[in-house]
């Protein structure tokens, strides 16, 4: 579905990712897992064009999308909630759904998946005619996950949903992303610094370290792993 | 109290210092003497130390309201919001307004059809920078440059091959959008402030150039007998030209009106709006960045281009003094004093700042201070400007 082969990219004159190679299938939930600095959501910029790719080759549903805008890699069916969730604090929690929507033209079906993601997090639904910058920031976490669905993304990218949120919130939202996974056949790729919550639900994943991939298998392996357990997982 | 009571007098007498020398000092040069008005002081510490009084006392009252309001849940609108929102007395509003100014030429004179028609013509160059800034977020310094292009094609373009008025419109309307586009590639890259000192710059490239460029533009001696509009070949009087050019306007305001009210309500006015909110979600969202602010930089162009064929047309001459800096000001203020992104807002605050200077000529030269003070006053008291925009919300009936 999604494969990086041998990607750097990087800030000015700071390489971030020194040629990292990825291989997401569809249906999967993938997770990158790292520390500060490592290069995690790097790698979702540069998927997703924000950032440009230096050398190497992204592959999109087999089309080259390394050097495409990032509006176009969205049309394309590819999604990223970006880090520290970034909603439009004045729109109303339903504009904000509506943006998500923005490239859809099928009334019925955006009505459809509305429906879905209030089902998901009714809170939201509770709170459609509140400004998105009143909301708490789990609340927020649930509006960002929820407008990127919006876009019906065949490949959603998360970064850091569990970033600033307290052990339950992180724990309702794991559940959903598995849930969005098991419901719409969603491929994800779960950038994710808490590890062990991130390792619970993936089905395979990455390690990242200084720009590099250091270790990657099955997310069961990789939580047993010495290493990893003494490095993120903090046992 | 008393600590405000002490602090309003540490103002008058901070007051009575600084103008200390404009206001007591007074040289006679042809005599050589100083003139020493004591009672001057007087005046300034009085009228400084209720005016500081005054403020304070309005800025607790705000903040009580400012309380009692987050203790309640509903959001009270104001009454000219309730006026706007209601179905059949915004219609009843908008036809007597409409009424009101197909009425006016047969009652007023003609010196004030003048002014309206002046006031007319910013509160659409009002509404074409709010597109702008209002509801993209960009903030341009140099609009009255794309108003220069305008007024120049026209100017140009019938001094040179005779085109008239109608044939200019859209040819101004356009070359304004296609100079928005040309400065916003390089420039729309930047944000905020950045983009505001560049768009500055901009704007006095055009001026500097139309003044110095002599073959060009005739310098700084301008372009006379510019013919007015045209109405099917039909020779006016000056009066019937005047009120025939303010007829015009108000069909241009009313058409402008439906424009911009429709874009907002659009899938691109709500791109924008996103835009001003949070660049990274666009981009998240699959909103194409660039191409949605060269939308909004060329729509606000063209509206200018416009609006200076109708200057150059009105007042039959131009040169580049009508196109400084003060004008862009000008114009930003009646979006900022009015109320951004608030279509009303903009026209009230059209028709405060453009009328209001012409009816109090006796106080002219205090014309910027109390400029200076009224928006100061507004940046205190009322943020949001004079009418906030309140945006269109649906609610969805479930039938459950």
């Amino acid at each position: 579905m999604l494969r990086l082969e041998n990607v750097s990219s990087g800030y000015g004159n700071i390489l971030a990712l020194k040629g990292i190679s990825l291989d997401i299938n569809a249906g999967e939930i993938i997770t990158l897992i790292g520390a500060n600095g490592a290069g995690k959501s790097t790698t979702l910029m540069t998927i997703s064009g924000v950032v440009k790719t230096r050398t190497g080759k992204i592959f999109f549903k087999d089309r080259e999308i390394q050097k495409a805008e990032p509006d176009d890699i969205v049309k394309s069916g590819l999604c990223q909630v970006p880090e520290g969730r970034h909603i439009f604090p004045m729109l109303t929690v339903q504009e904000n759904l509506d943006m998500g929507a923005f490239l859809r033209n099928d009334k019925a079906e955006i009505k459809k998946d509305l429906d879905y993601v209030y089902s998901l997090f009714p809170i939201l639904a509770q709170r459609r005619n509140q400004d998105g910058g009143t909301l708490s920031g789990g609340e927020q976490q649930m509006l960002a996950l929820s407008r990127a669905l919006m876009a019906r993304p065949e490949v959603l990218l998360l970064d850091e949903p569990s970033m600033g949120l307290a052990p339950l919130i992180i724990k309702q939202i794991f559940e959903i992303i598995k849930q969005i996974n098991k419901d719409n056949n969603t491929t994800i790729f779960l950038v994710e610094q808490n590890a062990n919550q991130a390792l619970q639900i993936a089905d395979r994943a990455y390690v990242i370290e200084n720009g590099k991939i250091t270790l990657s298998g099955q997310a069961s392996d990789l939580l047993t792993n010495e290493e990893v357990q003494k490095a993120y997982l903090g046992i | 109290m008393l600590t405000e009571l002490r602090k309003s007098l540490i103002a008058s007498i901070w007051f009575a210092f600084l103008t200390f020398p404009i206001m007591v000092i007074k040289v006679n040069s042809i005599e050589k003497t100083i003139q020493w008005r004591w009672m001057n002081v007087v005046y300034v510490m009085v009228g400084i130390f209720f005016l500081s009084m005054a403020f304070r006392f309005l800025l607790k009252q705000k903040e009580m309201r400012a309380g009692k309001e987050e203790s309640g849940t509903e959001i009270k609108l104001s009454p000219i919001h309730q006026l706007i929102n209601h179905p059949t007395y915004r219609v009843v509003f908008g036809a007597a307004l409409l009424l009101f100014a197909v009425v006016y030429p047969f009652v007023f004179s003609t010196y004030q059809i003048n002014i309206m028609t002046t006031a007319l013509m910013y509160v659409v160059l009002g509404l074409g920078l709010n597109i702008v800034v209002g509801l993209a977020g960009l903030l341009d310094l140099g609009y009255v440059a794309f108003y220069a292009v305008g007024a120049y094609s026209y100017a140009l373009l019938n001094h040179h091959f005779g085109l008239g008025f109608w044939a200019v419109l859209p040819i101004g309307g356009v070359l304004a959008a296609i100079f928005g586009i040309l400065l916003g590639i390089p420039v729309l890259r930047l944000r905020g402030d950045y983009l505001a000192i560049v768009t500055l710059g901009f704007g006095e490239i055009i001026r500097l150039v139309l003044e110095n460029w002599g073959e060009f533009s005739k310098g700084p001696s301008g372009i006379s007998n510019i013919p007015r509009p045209g109405l099917f070949g039909i020779e006016l009087s000056l009066n019937d030209a005047i009120t025939y050019t303010y007829y015009l306007m108000v069909i241009f305001v009313v058409v402008t009106i439906f424009f911009v009210n429709r874009l907002q309500d659009s899938r691109l006015g709500r791109a924008w709006i996103a835009l001003r909110e949070d660049e990274i979600a666009c981009q998240a969202m699959g909103i194409d960045k660039m191409k949605t602010k060269l939308i909004a930089f060329s729509l606000g162009a063209f509206w200018a281009g416009i609006i200076g064929v109708m200057f150059a047309a009105k007042t039959t001459f131009i040169n580049p003094a009508s196109f400084t800096f003060l004008e862009s000001a000008m114009i930003l203020s009646i979006v900022v004093l009015g109320g951004m992104g608030s279509i009303v807002g903009v026209i009230l605050g059209a028709l405060i700042l453009i009328l209001l200077p012409e009816y109090l000529r006796e106080l002219s030269e205090y014309r910027m201070l109390a400029f200076g003070a009224a928006l100061v006053a507004m940046m205190v008291f009322r943020p949001q400007g004079l009418i906030s925009n309140v945006r269109r919300t649906y609610s969805i009936n479930k039938d459950e």
